[in-house]
């Protein structure tokens, strides 16, 4: 009655403690994490260098025709980005959701459209699961240095996320109107148009902008590599640590994502 | 043990919780409060554990007036008074154990409080206050996992565990049905009375008040309208007190709803 | 209320997106850029041939594992930090240390998360050197200012009852926030947490592109090479090492967040 009472959770908490440095200690190594390294003098000496060359930030003419263009360049790429996209995911999403099924209906499931929904799924999965920059550093060795890379790649990640979202907000509607047509004998873009969509397209048309957003933000990523706009101009000026455009181009790119956000916000709310 | 002068609390909007309120408790007194909702109960209780500052009036608690004293002072004040609260302001993913032991970070260093975190060092402790309640066997179990009468006897094991000189319980049973809210009132009492501690506890229940405590105070519209041993009280008082109270009997039906707060502990 | 005037600006709006697309497709020249890409078609072609074959050879996958393991270190020890830090900032900026400290604090959230992990890496690639923990800095900049921002709105939703009655109770502020709150938000924090690092083993993938360490460095490398088929066996490591971490994360959340 009056033994030791010990906390049952203990040796569960020192197992964890034991196994997670276990893990911790050799990843840290493989890291090579050195807090001291950002002190050495050599390199202390070429980051403050650069980051004194921030202020002021640059001003001159020829400079900012150049930031100009390239922030319409990254506007123009989100925006045919998403435009493809959009023509990739629409019918992806109708081939690939459940909502639309008719076999679903009778219970009676047909092997092909069965089969047909299946593949739509896999490519939705193989276009979204790799990485936008790595499609874009793939069509920079097709499409050559230039905008044409990103907006391919933003068309084919975007395209697979957007064909994944759409079926899903297909399908988590209310499917009662589709079912009705579908089981009236009308065929799948008729209870598409008039059994779906009238329910569904606000949530669509809000993520669609949402995304648009997302992709102001990822074609300046992608610039990086050389797919254009203002994150290729960023590169150019740091790689030639040239302090002051880099400065004007971070602040460009805040205001220019702060914008977006803001205009994604309206126009969400006049989908509502 | 406390001693109230002229005592008033107004809000900022003029409206007066408490006003003129004089009252003295000595050590050992085991004092219940009643009267209708919105009398005060909760404010004077918070008064007196030198939560609130008076904005009229002298109090003294512990033989010291709370507002003069230093930061560090007052925080060993508090850590002399436990409160129990109508919902057991415990967090639901705290286990047991835990939740006991937290009644006494008021005495302990930080670094002990910081170990006992990741091994609880007094688990002995936790589990004596917990035997009176019948609740050992819940000592590591998650306080999500208790009922709402359970986890307001924690809260009480917690109160027991830090073995405070007083006591304040702000309508420590009224979320409880009536024979679980006499255990605890009795287990409160039972405390107070072998340690020799204050006991103050605000009730809905007339009928505890009167049957477990030895004093009775009776406030309405923020002073007091009687103050005598319980055996004294008249049941005309009591109705009196109570008689037009313009919201008694909605309060008393509003209540429940912190019960809902209590058990849902997600 | 406004159904006679919805439509015409519904159509306002419709029309505003056409045009603002066909102006930027006309902008970019993409009909030449793509046309021209498609002049090579039998090279585009060629080149996703080649993607079809991965290499294979044992030399070639021992460093993609030593590269994989690269990249898990990064994007743990990466999230790991901002954890850390996100914490630090996410008390101030709930305002628990009063008005300056949290206008600072949410000052210096706001500015690490929107500056993208790509521009701190080519910054950290300068004040760490060429590597992985260049990699694993930038990923930590950015993640501390993303976590921080939802570990500081965790505290302001988190019941102050707790907390408060331990101070109450004379306990000191440090011990009644461990004992108040902590376990309140630990679980979303830890939830946050691992739903970031999802998100950063496949970022930290790609941080190897300024040279940051990690499959991303042997990706541009290979990519700029034209070594299509080990490229196209880094691209199948990154996935599958994404799904490892995602079937991981997913392990921890179960055990110490939903139970």
């Amino acid at each position: 009655m009056n033994a030791v009472v010990r906390d049952p959770a203990a040796r569960g908490r020192a197992t964890a403690l034991v196994l997670g440095l276990c893990v911790l200690w050799p990843l840290l190594q493989i890291a090579e994490f050195n807090p001291a390294v950002l002190f050495a003098p050599g390199n202390l000496a070429t980051l403050g260098g650069f980051l004194a060359t921030f202020l002021p930030p640059a001003t001159d003419a020829d400079f900012l025709g150049l930031l100009a263009a390239a922030t319409l360049d990254t506007l123009a790429i989100a925006t045919v980005g998403i435009a493809l996209a959009l023509l990739i995911a629409v019918p992806l999403a109708l081939l690939a959701t459940r909502s639309l099924s008719i076999g679903r209906l009778d219970g009676r499931l047909r092997p092909l459209s069965e089969a047909l929904r299946l593949c739509a799924r896999g490519l939705t999965l193989v276009l979204r699961g790799v990485p936008e920059l790595v499609w874009a550093l793939v069509f920079v060795r097709i499409f050559g240095l230039g905008p044409a890379a990103g907006v391919a790649a933003l068309a084919i990640t975007y395209g697979g996320m957007l064909a994944k979202v759409y079926a899903e907000i297909l399908e988590s509607t209310d499917l009662t109107p589709a079912r009705a047509l579908l089981a009236a004998g009308s065929g799948r873009l008729g209870a598409l148009g008039y059994g779906l969509l009238p329910v569904a397209s606000d949530e669509l048309m809000s993520y669609t902008v949402y995304r648009w957003e997302c992709a102001v933000r990822a074609s300046v990523v992608m610039g990086f590599v050389g797919a254009g706009g203002l994150g290729q101009l960023m590169d150019q000026s740091m790689k030639m640590l040239n302090g002051g455009e880099a400065c004007s181009i971070l602040i460009t790119f805040l205001l220019l994502v702060m914008a977006a956000d803001a205009l994604s916000a309206w126009l969400r709310r006049q989908v509502r | 043990m406390i001693s109230l002068a002229a005592l008033g609390v107004a809000y900022a909007d003029g409206r007066r919780a408490l006003d003129g309120v004089d009252l003295s408790i000595a050590p050992g007194e085991r004092v219940a409060l009643i009267g209708p909702s919105g009398a005060g109960k909760t404010t004077l209780l918070r008064v007196i554990g030198a939560s609130l500052r008076p904005t009229a009036g002298h109090v003294r608690v512990d033989g010291v007036d709370p507002w003069a004293l230093s930061g560090r002072a007052l925080q060993s004040l508090r850590a002399r008074i436990g409160k129990m609260h109508q919902a057991p302001p415990i967090p639901p993913r705290q286990r047991v154990v835990t939740a006991v032991l937290a009644g006494r970070l008021g005495q302990w260093p930080l670094w002990r409080a910081m170990a006992s975190l990741v091994y609880p060092l007094d688990i002995a402790g936790a589990r004596a206050a917990l035997e009176p309640l019948g609740l050992t066997e819940r000592l590591f179990d998650r306080c999500d996992q208790l009922s709402g009468g359970q986890l307001q006897r924690i809260a009480l094991a917690r109160l027991l565990y830090q073995q405070p000189k007083l006591v304040l319980a702000d309508e420590p049973v009224s979320a409880l049905d009536p024979a679980l809210a006499r255990s605890v009132a009795v287990a409160l009492n039972d405390d107070a009375r072998r340690r020799g501690v204050t006991l103050i506890a605000s009730l809905h229940a007339v009928d505890l008040a009167l049957s477990e405590f030895a004093r009775v105070i009776g406030l309405r519209d923020g002073r007091v309208a009687f103050d005598r041993p319980a055996a004294q009280v008249g049941q005309a008082e009591v109705d009196a007190l109570y008689a037009g109270a313009p919201v008694g009997d909605a309060a008393e039906a509003a209540e429940p709803a912190p019960r809902t707060r209590l058990t849902r502990c997600a | 209320m406004a159904s006679e005037r919805m439509p015409r600006r519904g159509l306002l709006i419709s029309a505003g997106v056409l045009v603002a697309v066909l102006a930027s497709v006309s902008r970019l020249d993409l009909v030449t850029a793509f046309a021209e890409g498609s002049d090579s078609l039998g090279e585009l072609l060629g080149f996703l041939r080649r993607f079809a074959a991965p290499d294979t050879s044992p030399a070639f996958l021992a460093k993609v594992g030593q590269g994989a393991i690269e990249t898990l270190a990064i994007s743990l020890i990466g999230t790991l930090l901002a954890v850390i830090g996100g914490v630090l900032l996410a008390l101030p900026a709930s305002g628990r240390l009063g008005r300056p400290g949290q206008a600072a604090a949410r000052f210096c959230l706001n500015l690490l998360r929107s500056v993208p992990e790509l521009v701190w890496a080519t910054l950290t690639v300068l004040a760490a050197g060429l590597g992985p923990f260049a990699g694993t800095l930038a990923l930590a900049l950015h993640t501390t200012g993303v976590l921080g921002r939802l570990y500081a709105e965790a505290l302001e939703n988190a019941p102050a009852a707790p907390e408060a009655a331990l101070r109450g109770a004379g306990s000191g502020a440090v011990a009644a926030f461990l004992y108040g709150t902590l376990p309140a938000v630990s679980p979303q924090w830890v939830a946050y947490g691992l739903y970031r690092w999802e998100m950063n083993i496949r970022m930290a993938a790609i941080l190897g592109f300024v040279g940051a360490g990690g499959l991303g460095a042997q990706l541009y490398y290979a990519l700029s090479l034209f070594q299509e088929a080990q490229a196209a066996t880094l691209i199948v490591a990154m996935l599958g090492l994404s799904l490892v971490v995602d079937a991981i994360s997913g392990w921890l959340r179960r055990h110490l967040v939903v139970a």
